[in-house]
């Protein structure tokens, strides 16, 4: 089964924890972030469990159509107080309660003082293409 | 059967066969299959002359196609069963090849497809992988590109500097699946040099060969980018550095200067300095000059400034930036760096982190982010 995990920018339940942007903490708390998530995504591969992760950047717009010949209309820079996706992994898993397993490791990613940062990752299932046979 | 031996037949067979009379499309789609036959059969029984093979064997597979076609459309063979004998001018016809598929009426991302096809030999699938989309996307990409440019006279003079363009986008690109994009870029620059007397295809190569030659310092642990400044230059591969300047000097002494000329001059200062304190900024800014006469790019305009400020202090760089546009991806990073340089590192570390969030690839937003947390490390007391 194949579970999205999306991490924002901001947006989500209330922070569990506080802490300052990435930017403000030591280089050494950066590096040791940056080779936490190399590695969670290494680990994901080697048992078998990626499909796809990607980032995104801050920037962007809503985007929609605006009537005949006339161009789309777009809505952007995004809102302070908007819910921003950061990036995603797609994982490929046996369960609901491994993709949560897998999300909480991943949010134990360590910040400021080495701590883990406690971030609420959005879980979501994909809906197959194909129908569950029941009979 | 070495595989990239095998490749560089690939356009001058696709040559032979438009030659002969057969579509560029139903050619280009003949000699996939018998490169296939090739990796099959060659291992068993090597043909004696291989480009010989590939021509008799891709020849067959394009008239069993276009059999197959016709007598699927129910009407006549639009070519001759027997090809003419006389053999055509390889050299010319391989460059063709290039042409077409680099032809100026293909959106980059669709000439880069085509060329790596139908010239570099690979597979749709290698390609798909290489830039992660779907094999049936690329394929689609692939025959839509072939289409647009069915109509172009293949005796028609191309534009090189199309091609050189997808060329570099392609060394570009760096690393994809299991193809090497920076080696196959400069393997099909290397037939080109051969194939055409131009300086500029020279100094493509050459700017190519300078910097595959720092491919192994540019990254650190965990894949972290690692600026020019701080690389291990004993990592860097003289080999390829000592080629890619006898490139370039053969191809200034023809006194012809193009923009890859004069990137590949500034590359090769670069390698030229055994620590970067010998860097000879002085000059390299000389040849950004040169390139800003040549391009007037808003790149090369930032880059210039990057210059200034290590020949003539970052005061000098600061003012180099006041023509810039700031809208340039990596301004902010720019203007960091110099403001550091200045001594102003409250600002600095303003802009880095501002230049994390304009960066447009993950190594660089990641090395901006350390260098945002660097800068202000250094303000705390």
């Amino acid at each position: 089964m194949k579970y999205l995990l999306l991490k924002h920018y901001r947006g989500g339940p209330t922070p569990a924890v506080g802490y300052a942007p990435m930017d403000q903490w030591t280089p050494d708390e950066v590096d040791a972030h940056m080779q936490f998530m190399h590695d969670f995504a290494a680990r994901l591969e080697e048992r078998g469990e990626f499909v796809d992760g990607q980032a995104l950047a801050p920037e962007g717009a809503f985007v929609r159509y605006d009537g005949e010949g006339r161009p789309p209309v777009t809505d952007g820079p995004f809102a302070e107080t908007k819910d921003l996706i950061a990036g995603w992994y797609v994982i490929d898993v046996e369960s609901w309660d491994r993709a949560v397993q897998l999300a909480g490791e991943l949010s134990a990613a360590p910040g400021p003082g080495g701590k883990p940062i406690y971030e609420w990752l959005e879980v979501r299932p994909f809906l197959t293409s194909s129908p569950t046979v029941t009979e | 059967v070495n595989g990239s031996l095998l490749r560089d037949l690939v356009p001058a067979v696709i040559g032979v066969l438009v030659r002969r009379g057969a579509h560029f499309a139903s050619a280009e789609d003949a000699v996939q299959d018998a490169l296939v036959e090739a990796v099959r059969v060659w291992p068993d029984d090597p043909p004696r002359d291989p480009k010989g093979w590939l021509v008799t064997v891709a020849w067959r597979k394009f008239l069993d196609a276009a059999r197959a076609d016709a007598s699927r459309r129910k009407r006549e063979l639009a070519v001759e069963i027997e090809p003419p004998a006389a053999p055509a001018p390889s050299v010319d016809d391989t460059l063709r090849i290039y042409f077409l598929c680099a032809h100026p009426t293909l959106p980059p991302g669709s000439a880069v497809a085509l060329t790596l096809r139908a010239v570099g030999g690979l597979t749709t699938r290698q390609i798909a992988r290489a830039y992660l989309v779907p094999e049936a996307t690329m394929a689609q990409r692939i025959s839509r590109a072939k289409r647009t440019v069915s109509g172009v006279r293949f005796n028609q003079p191309g534009d090189l500097a199309t091609v050189l363009r997808v060329l570099y986008l392609v060394f570009n690109e760096g690393y994809g699946g299991d193809v090497d994009l920076a080696a196959e870029a400069i393997r099909l620059t290397r037939q080109l040099v051969a194939l055409t007397d131009e300086p500029e295809v020279s100094g493509l190569l050459a700017l190519m060969l300078l910097h595959h030659a720092r491919r192994a310092s540019r990254t650190g642990p965990g894949g972290r980018l690692v600026p020019l400044g701080e690389q291990d230059r004993s990592l860097w591969d003289t080999d390829l550095i000592t080629e890619g300047v006898a490139i370039l000097q053969a191809a200034l002494a023809r006194d012809r200067l193009g923009e890859y000329q004069a990137q590949a001059a500034i590359a090769a200062l670069h390698v030229d300095a055994r620590t970067v304190e010998e860097t000879d900024w002085v000059q390299i800014v000389e040849w950004y000059d040169e390139l800003l006469l040549l391009t007037g790019s808003p790149v090369v305009r930032l880059n210039r400034a990057v210059a200034v400020g290590e020949a003539d202090g970052p005061q000098a760089g600061l003012a180099a930036l006041a023509d810039v546009n700031a809208d340039l991806p990596r301004y902010a990073a720019v203007t960091a760096y110099l403001h550091e340089r200045a001594g102003n590192l409250k600002l600095a570390a303003e802009l880095y982190a501002e230049a994390s969030r304009a960066a447009t690839s993950v190594p660089e937003r990641d090395h901006l982010t350390r260098e945002a947390a660097r800068a202000r490390q250094l303000l705390r007391p």
